[in-house]
């Protein structure tokens, strides 16, 4: 029972996609609680509650704000409520209406409202039909506002659950996606830029969980690049709301065997990127994953035109998954900005991939051309040696 | 740490300990706000202005024409935003952001900017500031060292040559790198303000000072509570204008005998890196390069690659434009000089505590790390 003096503030969290999910539905559920539980971990005084298709978390002394804020990074979110908690009576739920009702009224010119009901338990003797007519009478009869069922200014969500029932009357809009975690592992690879941080953050959305692999071309790129790596692989695990291994591979010796090979230069971009999988490939087996990810867009630069992708892809039989792909650079940027990450992408730094590289380079690599380069090199050794000196540094969610 | 080899002081330099104390002192003992009746405000204003006549006497000038600042930026921001009813103004073609960002808010404020090239070794001549001056030129600003290739400007002969045709003009001078290294004296040539930093003289970051000429009107940025006779209100930063001053009283009292060996030590630097790599390409004439500065480019060798490289090596530089490599931009300085966009170049720059043995250290890297990377 709540105490009707000091009401204490709730937010009621609702999902969406989950339910297609049939047989998954219980295992995606509970990783969404788990992320939900972890998202507000740092917030004194809060608990969780699960309800029919709803979750209902109680805020602390802090109230609902932070709250919304935490869940606001929370996927599988569809849409969070800050509520008030009654008891299950017709007089306090049609109190607590009226008050929030008053609260909206304020905010418009010409307010009309409805009230939407909904029972989670089904025992309730009133039916959510009749709950919403007596509630909105108690309204109109207080505030004298009119009703309009088809598009009301605003809408007094009333739920009946199974201790208390709950009225609210805003809806904020969560991220979508499904909950991290539940689709599987994938190996991302991070630079500084601005596309691959946008790409980890897509696939976050669709559940997966992220490890990520930086590469490092001393003295060619400095300390503050690796830094940089590191805070955007901090942002991701915010995200994430765990933890992110980001692994940092020495690439100074194999970038420069690859640029010799490469004679003019020209097709030095896709030695790189073709070697880069290979050690993202061999990273990622070790964790577990089953695909790597990278922020390439189609035909944004001159290593990512279809030919040149699908010679880079050739060097791996781990899926590649682009989630930019599609972008124009510009809805990567607005992304970016999202999730927060511009602002760190955009300070200066140096892109490894750029080094060596004539102003023209290779826009229609060819397979074999690329492969008889390769074929003069011991590509194994350089992997291995490559992953044997690789070091691990812990993202925490920042 | 013990190896470091900071060779990076036109950048900041390292906090004189007797400075450090003197700051912490102010924070810990005279830590009342100047402006206070009591006697714990009259401790910490009598500090300011011990420091302001410490501040004066660096550039010869009286303590009433000195005005504390967050720094150099902002004591150029000062002599360039402050004047009333601009209608033209001339600025060298290479002077330090905050100048020349400076001039360009002028010219979306509708002011007329006038820039005046450098000669290929770096200087700027008067009988080209003289040439670009009108009658109804309001103000002239040229820096006194060029901050990244340390060119020495002939700021007394542009003082003059301008006064000559616009009397009533002001002269601004950006003395940042200037002050300890070489003679600053306001009274000199007819100057009207001049700019200092506290941290590239061993003081630390976040404050400066702005010497304006008595009689010289300014309009302030900022508005408060009337502290720097209403230019520059806001309370006192005591501790960082306590150290301001003694940084400036013992970068002054060093320079006679710290000057020239700077001076020795800059040009045994460049003679054994010249003789190991003899393409490399000296920006500057050493008679009118101040001394602490020398900045070498090196054909086909990438900048920041070889900053990066001498740091593993344990030798700290700047490469050719240092802070503002946002978007990797060959510096419109070296540009201006004509050095062109594929040479390498990084800026090494002592300080009073530079010792011989690091220079010789310093050398062997540079050279080593040269040969690597080309």
């Amino acid at each position: 029972m709540s105490d009707a003096a000091t009401p204490r503030e709730v937010v009621l969290v609702r999902w969406g996609e989950i339910f297609l999910k049939g047989d998954n539905r219980g295992f995606f559920e509970r990783a969404l609680v788990d992320n939900v539980r972890r998202s507000v971990a740092a917030i004194p005084g809060v608990t969780i509650q699960r309800m029919h298709g709803r979750l209902v978390v109680r805020a602390g002394e802090g109230g609902a704000r932070p709250v919304t804020r935490a869940l606001e990074r929370v996927f599988g979110i569809v849409s969070v409520s800050p509520a008030r908690v009654v008891p299950r009576e017709l007089d306090a739920i049609s109190a607590a209406a009226i008050e929030v009702a008053r609260i909206e009224a304020a905010k418009h010119v010409q307010p009309t409202f409805k009230v939407e009901s909904r029972r989670s338990d089904k025992r309730f003797p009133m039916n959510s039909m009749e709950v919403s007519r007596d509630v909105g009478a108690a309204v109109i009869g207080a505030l004298a506002l009119p009703v309009d069922v088809h598009h009301p200014r605003f809408t007094v969500g009333v739920e009946i659950g199974y201790e208390d029932a709950f009225v609210f009357a805003e809806v904020l809009p969560g991220p979508g996606g499904l909950p991290t975690g539940v689709t599987g592992r994938v190996e991302l690879l991070l630079s500084g830029g601005i596309d691959s941080p946008v790409a980890g953050w897509m696939l976050l959305k669709r559940g997966c969980s992220l490890g990520a692999t930086y590469f490092h071309s001393f003295p060619y790129t400095g300390e503050k690049t690796q830094d940089k790596v590191e805070r955007l692989g901090r942002q991701l695990a915010a995200w994430q709301l765990q933890p992110m291994r980001l692994s940092v591979v020495p690439f100074t010796d194999v970038q420069k065997q690859l640029r010799d090979a490469s004679g003019d230069g020209r097709l030095a971009v896709v030695l790189y990127r073709r070697m880069m999988m290979r050690i993202a490939e061999r990273i990622a087996y070790r964790a577990g994953a089953k695909a790597l990810a990278t922020g390439e867009a189609l035909a944004q630069v001159a290593s990512q035109t279809l030919e040149n992708l699908s010679v880079i892809g050739a060097s791996t039989r781990m899926t590649i998954l682009r989630p930019c792909l599609g972008h124009d650079k510009h809805e990567t940027i607005t992304l970016a900005r999202r999730i927060g990450s511009y602002e760190t992408s955009i300070e200066p730094y140096d892109d490894c991939c750029s080094l060596f590289v004539p102003e023209h380079p290779e826009t229609k690599a060819k397979l074999a051309v690329v492969e008889s380069m390769e074929s003069r090199l011991n590509i194994p050794a350089m992997v291995e040696d490559c992953f044997a000196r690789t070091t691990n540094v812990t993202c925490e969610p920042r | 740490m013990a190896d470091l080899i900071y060779l990076d002081n036109g950048a900041t330099t390292r906090v004189d300990e007797r400075v450090a104390e003197a700051a912490m002192e102010a924070m810990l003992v005279a830590w009342g706000n100047p402006s206070s009746a009591h006697n714990l405000g009259a401790e910490a204003a009598r500090r300011v202005q011990r420091a302001r006549e410490q501040v004066a006497a660096a550039v010869a000038g009286e303590a009433s024409e000195i005005t504390f600042t967050s720094g150099g930026t902002e004591a150029n921001a000062l002599a360039l935003l402050g004047l009333a009813r601009l209608k033209h103004v001339v600025v060298s073609a290479f002077e330090h952001p905050s100048v020349a960002d400076a001039a360009r808010a002028l010219i979306e404020r509708g002011v007329e900017v006038t820039t005046v090239a450098p000669s290929s070794s770096g200087v700027v001549s008067p009988e080209a500031f003289a040439a670009a001056v009108r009658p109804d030129t309001a103000l002239v600003a040229c820096m006194w060292v060029q901050n990244e290739i340390g060119t020495v400007q002939p700021v007394e002969a542009v003082a003059r040559a301008v006064k000559l045709k616009a009397p009533r003009c002001h002269v601004h001078v950006d003395a940042v790198q200037a002050v300890g290294k070489l003679v600053v004296d306001v009274g000199a040539a007819p100057f009207d303000s001049l700019a200092i930093s506290g941290h590239k003289i061993h003081a630390p970051k976040g404050v400066g000072a702005l010497w304006l000429r008595r009689g010289a009107r300014l309009k302030a940025l900022v508005f408060g509570g009337g502290q720097e006779r209403g230019l520059r209100p806001g309370t006192e930063g005591v501790p960082g204008i306590v150290a301001l001053g003694l940084a400036a009283e013992l970068a002054v009292a060093a320079r006679a005998e710290a000057a020239p060996r700077m001076t020795v030590q800059r040009e045994r630097l460049w003679t054994a890196i010249v003789a190991a790599v003899p393409s490399a390409r000296r920006n500057g004439e050493p008679a009118t390069t101040a001394p602490h500065i020398l900045s070498v480019g090196f054909g086909g060798v990438p900048a920041e690659p070889l900053l990066h490289a001498l740091e593993a090596a344990g030798v700290y530089v700047s490469a050719g434009s240092a802070c503002h490599a946002r978007d990797k931009k060959p510096s419109a300085t070296l540009r201006a000089i004509g050095v062109p966009d594929d040479m390498g170049t990084i800026r090494l720059s002592l300080s009073r505590h530079t010792t011989d043995d690091e220079i010789a250290r310093a050398a062997e890297a540079v050279i080593a790390c040269v040969r690597e990377l080309s």
